[in-house]
């Protein structure tokens, strides 16, 4: 190979300290550490849960109902968030609530992120009449009512968690696809897109080793917001009993029977509510923490 | 004479559907080898699109492009795939030509294995340190990103991936637009030295015509997708043909004082742009 | 020697954020009464800290440690807000340097220059109509109804850059910065530009404090200079000494570096090692001589 003659021009200025890496980065945000650990803590409490939880969730006591939470006279040692109208403790309960919600968070939001995102990069990029088709699937697809949409196909496919995630991913792909598409159409008109096109790599190279890592961090602040969702959508779901049987406690069926007992025994609606309002804004967060440790620009 | 490499003819270019109108009115442009051609104009002038047509970025709804003999006007991707090593472009914007999430090292060595010029990374990376210590940056930049660099460092790392692959044309746009002068002068000193090492053809489009009259043998002056004039940078700027040239070159305000300059070709203006 | 209208005496900044960088050091400025001064240095030298400081508009991790900017006998840096919106827009107007982006795309013409007419000058909106009608004459606008029921996307940046120097003009402040307003245009129409600049200038006896990146734009239309290097005044002095006869090295090196359509074989100079080493050996000892303790 021949040999580059060395510079004649002067010496350019230093270029400086590499800034940290990624992970150094990521570890630094009291954002996505917060987070992420809160997020980590509900993994382990869900793939642990017979282990952590003090009690059986199943396990009825009427001669223990409606015991109020540690702390408040009434008490009962060993049901710390106290029990509900059947003598169940609340806190297992709600232990045994995260193994649905994450179940549902990941893996229906997984879901639709991977069809939604794939659909609305073949839009994007391709452009023309796949465009066109992918589009008008999406306009006419949101046209739909949601709500409606989940009832149908929970009474085709019967109640139980896999109607609540195929329900989920159904209705919310549009949203990924739609941003997606978006995303990918104005990182196509940037000039390296245009470099790689004059250096001969092929169209399908350009679009995953190009732009796809640019369309990333939009992605997964899409992503973890839709875990949010989800699980939302699923308490709802289970507040109005179209997902998992009553056995398995869900923090949507607590709302539901916490409800009618909020006079007597308020911590039957507080505490999976709680639940539910930390996870998400924990997801939301770590969302938000991501998506600004990953983007150079937003970084800046 | 230099011998011709590229050669277009009656270029006209649209965008858009059947019936928009013509970016490209029928342009002709020729470049020899080794030979720096200037493409000078104002805002919609058309000449960044006559610049991607060249480069089969764009396809003309009528006219030629010939590459050394072999018209090249209607090639499919398959078949454009060799000519790629051989015709290369420089990008106005660094920060947006450069992969924000790829290293440089990846944005120089990527294309270096993709035309086979070295057996394994390990020799493409030998290969691109070479490249970077001619274009006198580090040779850590293979680990930076594109953000971690200053303009003038991302433009030299631009003029890199141009000339990596040994082209035989580069296509520059508007270059230096966005660079301070300082900068500037370095950048362009860098690409003559390489132009003629190289024995390179090089088209420039600026906007720019004392930086034109710098480093091109050639100007085109083109307006509103038309070549208003074409000839040695010589004869073009001491004799401008065409009064759109000379209003063009009346414009420039040099680094000295003046007091007649203000007022000189007020009226000829007022006619052409009313 | 009549008093100048704009007096920056020993203007310093740091950025907060860079851990106290000086941003300006010491510098020091005055703009006389109709004269057009130029502000001239590359990116980064920090012109356009200066005019946002005249202004009142510096951003917030910049913080300005001394000196004093003397406008009509007061030191603007001391006003107080309100005081300071006062004197914004009917004294000091600003033509920006981006046309595009300067005017809001969702408002018609008209309501954007009778704005500040009716705020500032207390006139009507039927006085100030008319008034910013006359105002597009005075720019040489062809059809002023027709622009100012135009919206900023159907005009040329040309034509758009007429607007604001009108708007700007039309307040008859007594002092107008102009920040890079030709950068962003085609050369012909900034030849355009820069004729009308002077022009009103010269019509109205406005001072100007006139930014630029371009030694050539300076030199047609700016009656002094001033060269910014690093926040540092490098040189002062009338345009066509500062040019024909530079005395620091930078000014030669700036000029050196200019390629000139009428002398092909100068211009696109690299500022030699030597220079850039002795450029920032003077930063150096500035910094190192300007220890002073801070004032309360």
């Amino acid at each position: 190979m021949e040999h580059w003659a060395p510079a004649s021009a002067p010496a350019t200025a230093d270029i400086g300290p590499p800034p940290l890496s990624v992970v150094s980065r990521l570890v630094r945000d009291p954002k996505v550490v917060g987070a992420s650990g809160f997020v980590l803590v509900l993994i382990v409490l869900a793939v642990a849960a017979s282990l952590i939880a003090p009690k059986d969730p199943l396990a009825q006591n009427l001669l223990l109902a409606d015991v109020p939470p540690a702390g408040f006279s009434g008490a009962e040692p060993g049901y710390l968030i106290g029990t509900d109208g059947l003598g169940r403790d609340v806190l297992s309960r709600v232990i045994f609530g995260t193994r649905v919600s994450l179940t549902v968070a990941f893996v229906a939001a997984g879901l639709a992120c991977l069809i939604g995102s794939l659909l609305g990069l073949l839009a994007g990029y391709l452009g023309g009449w796949i465009d066109t088709l992918i589009s008008r699937l999406v306009d006419i697809w949101m046209a739909f009512p949601p709500v409606l949409l989940s009832i149908l196909l929970v009474a085709v496919l019967g109640a139980g968690l896999h109607s609540v995630i195929t329900a989920i991913v159904v209705i919310d792909w549009t949203r990924f696809c739609r941003v997606i598409r978006t995303e990918t159409m104005g990182q196509a008109q940037m000039d390296y897109v245009v470099a790689a096109r004059t250096i001969g790599f092929a169209r399908p190279a350009i679009l995953f080793r190009e732009i796809f890592p640019n369309v990333v961090p939009v992605l997964i602040a899409l992503l973890t917001l839709e875990m949010g969702i989800a699980v939302v959508v699923e308490a709802i779901l289970s507040f109005v009993g179209l997902s998992v049987s009553s056995d398995t406690p869900t923090w949507g069926g607590m709302i539901a029977e916490g409800r009618q007992l909020v006079h007597e025994a308020w911590w039957v609606l507080a505490a999976p509510l709680a639940a539910l309002f930390a996870t998400v804004v924990a997801f939301n967060q770590l969302g938000d923490g991501l998506a600004r440790s990953l983007d150079p620009v937003l970084r800046r | 004479m230099a011998e011709d490499l590229l050669v277009a003819r009656g270029l006209v270019v649209s965008y858009g559907r059947h019936g928009a109108p013509a970016v490209l009115h029928g342009v002709d442009l020729r470049v020899g080898k080794g030979e720096t051609v200037g493409i000078v104009g104002e805002s919609g002038s058309g000449k960044t699109t006559l610049g991607r047509a060249l480069l089969g970025l764009v396809r003309p709804a009528a006219g030629t492009v010939a590459f050394a003999g072999d018209d090249i006007t209607a090639l499919d991707e398959r078949s454009r795939h060799p000519l790629r090593r051989r015709m290369q472009m420089i990008f106005q914007d660094p920060m947006s030509s450069l992969n924000p999430r790829h290293t440089i090292g990846r944005i120089l060595i990527e294309p270096v294995l993709l035309h086979g010029l070295a057996d394994d990374r390990q020799a493409a990376r030998t290969l691109v340190h070479g490249v970077l210590d001619r274009v006198g940056l580090a040779r850590g930049t293979v680990d930076r990103y594109s953000y971690e660099l200053s303009g003038g460092q991302r433009q030299r790392v631009g003029i890199a991936r141009a000339v990596v692959l040994r082209p035989d044309f580069v296509l520059a746009d508007e270059i230096v637009s966005g660079l301070d002068v300082s900068t500037q002068a370095q950048v362009l000193r860098l690409l003559q030295e390489l132009t003629s090492e190289m024995h390179l053809a090089l088209a420039f489009i600026s906007h720019d015509l004392s930086v034109i009259r710098s480093i091109c043998q050639r100007v085109v002056v083109m307006r509103d997708g038309r070549v208003v004039e074409e000839g040695a940078c010589e004869r073009v700027f001491a004799a401008p043909a065409s009064d759109y040239t000379r209003m063009l070159i009346d414009a420039i305000p040099l680094p000295e004082v003046d007091p007649g300059w203000l007022a000189r070709g007020a009226s000829v203006e007022a006619a052409a742009t009313a | 020697m009549s008093a100048p209208r704009l007096a920056i005496d020993a203007l310093s900044a740091i950025s907060l954020r860079d851990g106290g960088k000086p941003i300006l050091r010491r510098v020091s400025l005055s703009v006389g009464r109709g004269e057009v001064h130029g502000l001239v240095g590359e990116s980064g030298a920090g012109k356009s800290t200066i005019a946002k400081a005249v202004l009142g508009i510096i951003p917030a991790q910049v913080k300005v440690t001394s000196g004093a900017i003397g406008f009509e006998g007061r030191n603007l840096l001391s006003l107080s807000a309100k005081e300071l919106r006062a004197v914004l827009g009917r004294d000091i107007a600003l033509v920006p340097q981006d046309p595009a982006t300067a005017l809001n795309p969702s408002r018609r013409i008209d309501a954007q220059m009778t704005d500040g007419l009716r705020l500032k000058r207390g006139l009507s909106a039927r006085e100030a109509r008319v008034r910013a009608a006359a105002l597009l004459e005075e720019v040489q606008i062809r059809d002023p109804e027709r622009v100012l029921m135009s919206y900023p996307h159907q005009l040329s940046g040309g034509m758009r850059q007429r607007v604001l120097i009108a708007a700007a003009f039309g307040l008859e402040p007594k002092l107008v910065i102009a920040d890079e307003p030709t950068t962003a245009l085609d050369v012909t129409v900034q030849k355009q530009i820069l004729r009308l600049i002077r022009a009103l200038q010269e019509r109205h006896g406005t001072s100007v404090l006139f930014v630029s990146h371009d030694l050539g734009v300076v030199a047609k239309v700016c009656d002094r200079l001033t060269v910014l290097y690093m926040g540092k005044v490098m040189e002062q002095g009338a345009t066509a000494e500062v040019l024909a006869a530079p005395r620091h090295p930078y000014t030669r090196a700036l000029l050196a570096a200019n390629p000139r359509y009428d002398r092909p074989d100068t211009g696109l100079e690299p500022t030699p090692p030597e220079v850039v080493a002795a450029l920032r050996a003077e930063i150096a000892a500035f910094d190192a001589s300007a220890v002073e303790p801070r004032h309360g």
